[in-house]
């Protein structure tokens, strides 16, 4: 579904441009989850942001396939009508606009996409409060502006409600489980182990093991500098777990070492 | 800059799309002001001496005013001299009866404004008088109201028929003693609509009026007045539209409401001129001054706007709370764009006991544009009891543009109880890449912002003007965040 080959990023300052991927290979096919880990500016984020089209990130080598397209050459909203979703580590409010009249425009804008007839406000509703109950959120959240006065909590939840509402075939979820207290990671949780099927793939981008008690991934990898530096299943997030990423450059070494 | 800058800036610079001109032959004054003209608009008119002797008076007493600095707007100097003061079409001579009478090239330019005239107007139960370049042309349904007794026509027709209305009202709120703009439209006003509602009678329809500037250096002077008698209804509608022009062209109106005891007037304006370029170049200057008067007892007088264009707007729609228990209210949006000015805001002024005013303003600024809103709530020594909330919001999209907030709060009476609440957001890239991840693109995304901001006043326009002001912010404001 999406093949990412030697990717070299980095941020757009307007006057240069800072690196910060240098040759990041990612593979990820539908049906799968991967987690994708790593200490604090090791690119994670500028991954997540890179793939749904933020546009301060700028590509100066490698490519990007999804679903057999160029991605790079899609602006965010097609991107997202074609299926991608970044549930975003930071939410932003948005003054003014009630959360419903959002889920509402993007559950149409994706749909118009895909040759369906727009939904109306009754329909929307009735869609929307059955995944709202799921995600244990007060329906008085949907007629607050979006994301404005919500709890950290209350954020991350409705980012996961917003995914439900919109179901991506690729989800990239950037740091979903910071900021949630235990009751809240639960429930975060089970609703992305609930988007989990055989057409969807869902990139989990996470610092700690903790999310991946509830939704086991089928590939970690482990992102140093700029680059995959660990690839390997579950177990490896627990080894992480263990031994800290300072480990991660030595273990690295060695593997690469070996396969030469 | 990024590339999301320059596609906003692309949508930003979008051209005016009502700018087209008709080719009216118009009979028009040489330029100039002087008594001679002001006499002459009089005989053109062919008013009683009444009205001659005010606009004379209006005209004597302008000369010795200066024109208002106090705002923030800035303009280069008006030459006062070089304006023609009165322009109509020439077919008004042979006067349309009907609508087959009127001229097929300006019926044609309001089908492209879509103003509901002819059968489209009886559909949407709207009854529109029609000012043209400073005269009616046509106005629809006067019979049908004239059976219930009210009074809806040009201000000309008013002036021949209904004298001593006219001469009742006129001036009543405002005096053309009352400031440089509201004395220099009482010397020169060409028309303009008049409406009465007899007691008790609640106006079946939407009372409306389009408003068209046309004439190459015509200052537009209109002069609208609304009287409700006591225990009357009436909601009346204002839209406005312009063609493409590279002149400052001036418009100075005045709009002035009386309701009685019991009576309840509804004013809502949509308004779009022509804002100038997206250098800042042309653009209509727009100085109203609009004041209602609740007169009577539980009189109440309602305020909406929707102001999207003109390159400078100075307008402060008020309320004298005259009458015991009386309400005014003033729900405004506010938009500039490029290099628009906006000096806009509202004047409450309790008088009476347990007076009530509500206050919603909601300014919207982009680009090189400024916005101001200016209010006053003045509470009396004798206003027991009045009460007055404010909420006063500025939305700002992209860093160079600016909005201000001047609330003047006058209180003489220790009962009274006034509520001012004021917020400031700014729209960046954060929410439109927010949005477009959500599948939205950049348009849909300004176009749900700003009308999510501007909910509270478009909730209070009638259905088929809430449509129009919605697609107006779209199109004044796509993408304007950068």
């Amino acid at each position: 579904m999406l093949d990412i080959v030697n990717l070299h990023a980095g941020i757009d300052d307007g006057t240069a441009i800072r690196p910060i991927l240098h040759g990041l290979d990612l593979s990820v096919k539908a049906g799968e989850v991967h987690a994708v880990m790593g200490p604090n500016g090791s690119g994670k984020s500028t991954l997540a942001q890179l793939l749904a089209g933020r546009d301060s990130y700028r590509v100066t080598a490698g490519s990007v396939q999804y679903l057999g397209r160029n991605l790079l050459e899609l602006p965010p909203e097609e991107r997202a009508r074609a299926g991608i979703f970044l549930a975003f580590q930071y939410p932003v409010e948005i003054p003014g606009v009630a959360n419903i009249y959002l889920l509402k425009a993007a559950v149409n804008a994706v749909r118009t996409h895909r040759g369906e007839a727009e939904l109306d406000a009754i329909d929307i509703l009735a869609l929307v409060r059955d995944k709202l109950k799921f995600m244990g959120m007060d329906e008085a959240l949907l007629y607050r502006a979006v994301n404005q006065g919500f709890s950290g909590g209350e954020k991350k939840r409705n980012e996961i409600l917003q995914m439900a509402l919109l179901e991506p075939k690729l989800a990239i979820l950037d740091e979903t489980d910071s900021g949630l207290d235990i009751d809240a990671l639960k429930i975060v949780a089970d609703g992305i182990a609930a988007m989990r099927s055989p057409q969807r793939a869902i990139i989990l981008v996470t610092h700690y093991q903790r999310l991946l008690d509830y939704i086991v991934p089928d590939r970690v990898h482990v992102l140093a500098q700029g680059r995959i530096a660990l690839s390997g299943g579950p177990e490896l997030a627990q080894e992480l777990e263990r031994r800290g990423y300072g480990w991660v450059d030595t273990a690295s070494a060695t593997r690469v070492g070996a396969t030469a | 800059m990024t590339t999301a800058e320059l596609r906003l800036e692309d949508l930003i610079g979008r051209d005016y799309r009502q700018g087209f001109f008709t080719t009216l032959e118009t009979d028009t004054v040489r330029r100039g002001l002087d008594e001679d003209v002001v006499r002459l608009i009089s005989a053109k008119k062919n008013e009683p001496a009444f009205m001659c002797e005010w606009r004379l008076k209006a005209f004597r007493h302008w000369l010795t005013l200066a024109e208002p600095r106090w705002s923030s707007v800035t303009h280069p100097p008006i030459d006062y001299q070089a304006i023609s003061y009165y322009s109509a079409p020439k077919s008004r001579k042979d006067g349309p009866q009907s609508l087959a009478d009127v001229d097929p090239e300006l019926l044609r330019t309001y089908e492209k404004l879509g103003v509901p005239l002819q059968e489209r107007a009886l559909l949407a139960g709207v009854a529109v008088d029609a000012v043209f370049d400073s005269v009616s042309v046509a106005t629809t349904f006067k019979d049908k109201l004239a059976e219930l007794g009210i009074v809806f026509c040009s201000f000309s027709e008013a002036v021949q028929e209904h004298p001593d209305l006219v001469r009742q009202y006129l001036g009543s709120v405002v005096p053309y003693t009352d400031n440089y703009f509201a004395a220099l439209n009482s010397a020169v006003f060409s028309d303009g609509s008049f409406c009465y509602i007899p007691p008790g009678l609640r106006c079946p329809m939407e009372l409306s009026t389009y408003f068209r500037i046309n004439a190459m250096n015509t200052g537009q002077f209109e002069r609208t007045l609304i009287v409700a008698d006591r225990g009357s209804y009436v909601s009346y509608l204002e839209g406005c539209t312009a063609p493409m022009r590279d002149e400052n062209q001036l418009h100075a109106a005045v709009v002035e409401l009386v309701a009685l005891d019991d009576a309840q007037i509804k004013y809502a304006t949509v308004q779009n001129w022509y804002p100038g370029d997206k250098d800042g170049k042309g653009g209509i200057y727009n100085f109203v001054t609009k004041r209602g008067d609740c007169r009577g007892a539980n009189s109440r007088i309602s305020w909406t706007q929707v102001e999207t264009g003109s390159a400078i707007t100075w307008k402060y729609p008020s309320v004298i709370l005259q009458g015991d228990d009386s309400v005014g209210e003033f729900r405004s949006v506010a938009l500039t764009n490029h290099y628009q000015q906006a000096d806009t805001g509202t004047k409450m002024i309790h008088l009476g006991r347990n007076t009530k005013s509500t206050i919603i303003s909601k300014g919207i600024a982009a680009g090189h544009g400024h916005n101001a809103y200016r209010g006053l709530v003045r509470v009396a020594r004798s206003a027991y009891g009045a009460r007055n909330y404010t909420q006063c919001d500025s939305l700002l999209l992209g860093d160079t543009c600016a909005a201000h907030t001047f609330p003047y709060i006058e209180v003489k009476n220790p009962s009274a109880r006034v509520e001012h609440e004021a917020t400031t957001s700014r729209i960046g890239e954060d929410q439109l890449f927010y949005c477009q991840s959500r599948g939205l693109t950049p348009e849909d995304a300004v176009s749900m912002i700003v009308n999510g901001f501007c909910k509270d006043v478009f909730k209070e326009l009638p259905m088929e003007f809430a449509v129009e002001a919605q697609k107006l912010l779209g199109v004044s404001l796509e993408g304007s965040i950068g």
